[in-house]
């Protein structure tokens, strides 16, 4: 395009810049165009509205039993940890990434979950079922003791049968698993001793 | 233009008929440049059919598609039910979506074997580049396509496997989780998600696989195909400006390729008949139980046609990232010290080098796993330009070369069935040091294909009649 047909006398520089201006603005046009198609994506109200807290009655769990709850249309693990489950965990720190749960506090527990237990009270450990790594349910892995896709001094915990991440009965992840974080411990709090609420710890 | 070309009035109806239509449309015209006056190589083997056997399954998928989605409901709640209504009380619905099924999984065997045709013989060589890129292009909409309509029948293995590739993205730094939440439509895999899914899948992607796929051929019958001795036919002509070398596509290889069709249905309706489930490859044992969202199956793997690329993201965990690191440094250190640049070049690389070490030190390993798995992918796309062979196709190259192309398909085909199997210690270090023969394969092309005395490339085409 160096060479122009046209002498540049006979160019109407006035007509090209008023072109060139409605072209921009007809091109800006087009791009807000697409705001409302990719604002569409997102979640739905009805979506948004789903995410109410849920209460969970805890009275018919025994020690060492696990039950899930839904919220936000995720599992949310109840477990009533034993004696010796609890033992257990302190021993373990030295083979976790972040056995205080360090690492992005904000988005892992509630302050008052991050202690050694992950949990308010040390017996019942509340936290969303979700591996951290890509979003599978890690399963139960309680039985202690070799297994197949577990280390032979297996404590007990959860296994993800993704991707082979492991976590400790308090939902923290072992080292050098593709898992980067401990399962996140949702907010959470007592309304009675058998009454659980999961999705929220604001009311009094 | 062409002039407006009269017919004699006592021509026969049909040569009137198709006057009639030359005059308004270049149906002849586009016939000849297409079939019958375009030349091929007359040294095509067997592995020049895969091409066009793409090309047939793709109209079987869109024809079988097409009818599924006539009974099929996207709905989370109705999804599954509608699949096994499909199955068991449409007339010949269970043939049509195994049709489907297993279409999806041939596709990816005749698009793998295309693809190796095209690595052996040098056939994304210099002017070949853009047909190359489009196909990978065709090969990136095709595992779009697959992986979404994957989800549709609704069963386990679609959801946890949607699962965990959405959450995939995710692992982006940043805007990751606002990225997924836009993908899935809800703070989970839901209805949404499934909806959205199914419009991919149905139309935003076919037309765009469509539209690829056309632009594949028009580049191809642009430039010409390549041939087994990776010699261009065009340099010998003879007097009316026809390569020597070179016979009219129809009838020579539509016949060639129809021959290919026959054995390829064989095959294809034998497996929808006998073995649709492909014993769990083609079809999950997972997949016959509905989409259940607070239980992961204890076993979830992807399709076969995506485990080599699963492999390697799952091969990259924090043990593995130090070996990284220290590529990306001895890469850095190799290309500063072994290759003559300006000053400023080496400064850039160095610079560049440190600041990919800091972050491979800063985000999460997860992160990189999901690079591995795309780069696994788009590093295809380099491919014109990081092989530096002086000859294109493997018969002419140093013996050795075969051996290192021998080790990388049964590389790939270990990544292929180590990603099938569930996690363990030892399938893990093979994994990951398959990952980095691969990624190596290609990174260290540039000089590893200079290497060593190729041997003389004929002037015309090796060919024996038969």
């Amino acid at each position: 395009m160096s060479e122009t047909l046209v002498d540049s006398s006979q160019i109407d520089s006035s007509k090209r810049t008023w072109l060139i201006a409605s072209s921009c603005a007809g091109a800006v046009g087009g791009v807000a165009a697409v705001v409302p198609f990719v604002s569409s994506f997102q979640p739905s109200e009805k979506a948004k509205a789903a995410g109410a807290a849920v209460e969970a009655d805890i009275s018919a769990l025994k020690p060492g039993e696990k039950m899930t709850v839904e919220w936000r249309g995720k599992p949310v693990w109840i477990l009533r940890r034993t004696p010796e489950q609890l033992a257990a965990l302190p021993k373990l720190d030295s083979q976790l990434v972040d056995p205080k749960s360090e690492r992005k506090p904000a988005d892992q527990a509630p302050a008052y979950a991050r202690n050694a237990t992950r949990s308010i009270k040390p017996e019942y450990m509340i936290a969303v079922g979700i591996c951290t790594h890509l979003g599978c349910s890690p399963s139960d892995k309680f039985q202690t003791g070799a297994q197949p896709s577990l280390p032979d001094d297996w404590q007990g915990g959860f296994f993800c049968p993704c991707h082979g991440s492991t976590f400790d009965l308090a939902g923290r992840v072992y080292k050098n698993k593709p898992a980067p974080d401990n399962l996140e411990v949702p907010p959470h709090m007592y309304l009675s001793d058998t009454k659980l609420l999961i999705g929220d710890d604001k009311k009094a | 233009m062409a002039d407006f070309h009269e017919i004699s009035p006592n021509a026969p109806a049909g040569e009137k008929l198709l006057n009639w239509v030359d005059n308004r449309f270049p149906a002849s015209k586009l016939f000849k440049e297409h079939m019958s006056e375009y030349y091929a190589p007359k040294n095509f083997n067997f592995w020049y059919v895969f091409g066009s056997l793409s090309l047939l399954v793709l109209v079987i998928q869109i024809v079988t598609g097409i009818f599924l989605v006539m009974h099929y409901k996207p709905d989370a709640g109705l999804a599954f039910g509608s699949v096994e209504y499909i199955m068991r009380d449409v007339p010949w619905g269970w043939l049509i979506r195994y049709m489907h099924s297993t279409g999806a999984s041939a596709f990816f065997v005749v698009v793998y074997l295309h693809m190796f045709r095209g690595l052996m013989y040098g056939s994304y060589r210099k002017p070949r580049e853009l047909i190359w890129i489009f196909g990978c292009g065709i090969f990136l909409a095709l595992m779009a396509e697959a992986f979404m309509g994957y989800l549709l029948p609704w069963g386990q293995m679609s959801y946890w496997g949607a699962q965990v590739i959405v959450n995939l993205f995710s692992a982006i730094p940043f805007v990751g989780p606002d990225l997924a939440l836009l993908i899935r439509g809800d703070f989970v895999v839901g209805d949404a998600t499934l909806n959205r899914f199914f419009s991919f899948h149905v139309i935003a992607v076919p037309l765009v696989l469509l539209g690829l796929v056309v632009a594949h051929i028009i580049a191809l019958h642009e430039v010409g195909s390549n041939n087994p001795d990776g010699v261009e036919i065009k340099a010998n002509k003879d007097a009316n400006g026809k390569p020597l070398d070179g016979i009219p596509f129809h009838p020579y290889y539509s016949v060639h390729d129809i021959f290919a069709v026959s054995v390829f249905l064989m095959v294809f309706t034998a497996i929808v008949f006998f073995a649709p489930e492909m014993g769990g490859y083609f079809l999950e044992y997972n997949n016959f139980i509905p989409a259940n969202p607070f239980q992961t199956p204890l076993h979830i793997a992807p399709v076969w046609y995506f485990t080599p690329f699963y492999s390697m993201l799952r091969a990259v965990t924090g043990e593995m990232m130090y070996a990284l690191i220290a590529c990306v440094l001895a890469g850095a250190a190799l290309g500063v010290t072994k290759v003559k640049m300006p000053n400023l070049f080496k400064g850039i690389i160095l610079g560049g080098a440190v600041v990919v070490v800091a972050m491979m030190l800063a985000i999460d390993a997860k992160f990189w796993g999901v690079v591995a798995m795309g780069g696994g992918v788009v590093i295809l796309f380099f491919l014109p330009w990081l092989d530096n062979s002086e000859v294109k196709s493997i018969r002419y190259r140093p013996d050795w070369h075969k051996y290192i192309y021998a080790v990388f398909v049964v590389d790939f085909l270990v990544l292929g069935y180590l990603g099938m199997q569930p996690p363990s210690a030892i399938g893990g270090y093979v994994s990951q040091i398959g990952t980095l023969f691969y990624f190596g394969f290609f990174l260290l092309m540039p000089w590893w294909s200079r290497i060593g005395k190729s041997k003389p490339v004929p002037d015309r085409v090796t060919f024996t009649a038969h």
